[in-house]
């Protein structure tokens, strides 16, 4: 007999909505006990994980050399340098500059790992099985029918989200933007760019 | 564990469900889902391995019929209750319906003892391991080679850490592997970047 904790032996799940309030429910007591609520930490998460942070970064790498060099040297060191907090986990960040011959792509294959801080909450088609299973092996294709095509004579590179270790792209600064002005050079620079299934234009992704 | 949760690389999926600018939360309970879990994370009840687990342990038809979020509540659900925390009659009494969990967890596995550091350049091979419990290994390098391009940050072990063993800090090392060796003509041009353990990784036999 099959295991009774198979999906087909048991009562229908509740809605999402009521499991959720129950996981919420027993973690109540000890969560006041620690300060901590669902509500402080979406709030908290609504100010930090931004993709505007992201955005901040790549603008300075944009319009400062000196800072794109350690950026690129040492991602999370150089991020130190803005007011934005990296959590203990993302132990280290490589920033990827792509460039005509070079094409960076993030994934995570085996959950949805993901540098919040910088690129905000990962979008659901991020999280879905298609593009965690295609991208690594037909990431091609995959950019094509995403409205990013990589030309052949380019590189494309997969860079799989498996350890501590947190991605961020540094896109191409759009020719029509240079010698732009920082705040609107991040203004520009949009979430799905950082991850890098997007071009950017002088108009805003 | 060889689950479901181990996508890269596999066929017949459809075309990504993308739109620029999607907003990352379908509904109001994947947003405070999504907040639940990073408050559920600072109680210590259970560790980033042990959460991971938890969402590869769920029953294959009903982690791929589900969706991110519901994967999520799934695993902080199965882990409260193994925890002692509470229990699934529990749960199922305040949500008032069934609340399918997670699996039971098969046994983890210490680092390896003969693990050893690699530096920039070299050629190493992807231990050909199979293990029924928790890894950080995609299975599509699993026995390939590739090249150490870094050497990233000292991390507990997570094939120990995710079954309360004794988890060595070791490094993570960026290792390059080219979409033609990983599926022989049968993959687009690419070149792949994955974290791999150090407990993962063995010297690539030298070719002559």
């Amino acid at each position: 007999m099959a295991s009774q904790d198979t999906a087909s032996q048991q009562a229908p799940n509740a809605a999402m909505e009521q499991r959720l309030a129950a996981v919420e429910r027993v973690l109540e007591v000890r969560a006041h006990d620690k300060g901590l609520s669902a509500d402080g930490t979406m709030h908290w998460q609504e100010e930090n994980l931004l993709a505007e942070n992201g955005a901040k970064v790549v603008a300075r790498a944009w319009t400062d050399p000196a800072f794109r060099q350690r950026l690129l040297a040492d991602g999370k060191a150089a991020i130190a340098e803005f007011e934005i907090g990296l959590p203990a986990i993302q132990r280290q960040v490589y920033v990827l500059e792509n460039t005509p011959a070079v094409h960076n792509v993030i994934v995570c294959t085996l959950c949805s790992c993901t540098a919040t801080t910088l690129i905000g909450p990962p979008p659901n088609w991020y999280e879905d099985l298609e593009y965690r299973a295609r991208v690594v092996r037909e990431a091609r294709s995959v950019l094509q029918e995403m409205g990013c095509p990589v030309a052949p004579e380019t590189e494309v590179r997969v860079w799989d989200t498996t350890a501590d270790t947190r991605f961020m792209v540094l896109p191409m600064q759009p020719p029509e933007a240079i010698g732009w002005p920082e705040d609107k050079l991040a203004s520009i620079v949009t979430r799905d760019s950082l991850i890098e299934v997007a071009r950017l234009s002088a108009e805003g992704g | 564990m060889d689950g479901m949760h181990d996508l890269g690389g596999r066929q017949g999926f459809g075309k990504v469900g993308y739109a620029p600018k999607a907003s990352p939360f379908h509904a109001a309970w994947e947003k405070r889902t999504y907040a639940l879990r990073t408050m559920a994370g600072q109680l210590g009840i259970y560790n980033i391995d042990e959460y991971r687990h938890a969402v590869e342990r769920m029953d294959p038809r009903h982690s791929v019929s589900a969706s991110y979020y519901e994967r999520v509540i799934t695993a902080i659900a199965t882990l409260l209750v193994e925890k002692g925390v509470t229990s699934k009659a529990e749960l199922e009494a305040i949500a008032g319906g069934g609340f399918a969990l997670s699996h039971p967890s098969a046994g983890g596995r210490t680092n390896a003892a003969d693990r050893k550091a690699f530096q920039r350049g070299e050629r190493v091979r992807v231990r050909n391991d199979f293990v029924p419990g928790h890894i950080r290994l995609p299975g599509y390098i699993r026995g390939k080679t590739g090249v150490v391009m870094y050497e990233g940050p000292l991390t507990p072990f997570p094939d120990a850490h995710a079954h309360g063993l004794e988890a060595v800090d070791e490094p993570t090392y960026d290792v390059q592997f080219r979409s033609e060796d990983l599926w022989p003509g049968g993959a687009e041009s690419a070149v792949i970047h994955v974290a791999v353990f150090q407990s993962y990784l063995e010297a690539a036999p030298v070719v002559s």
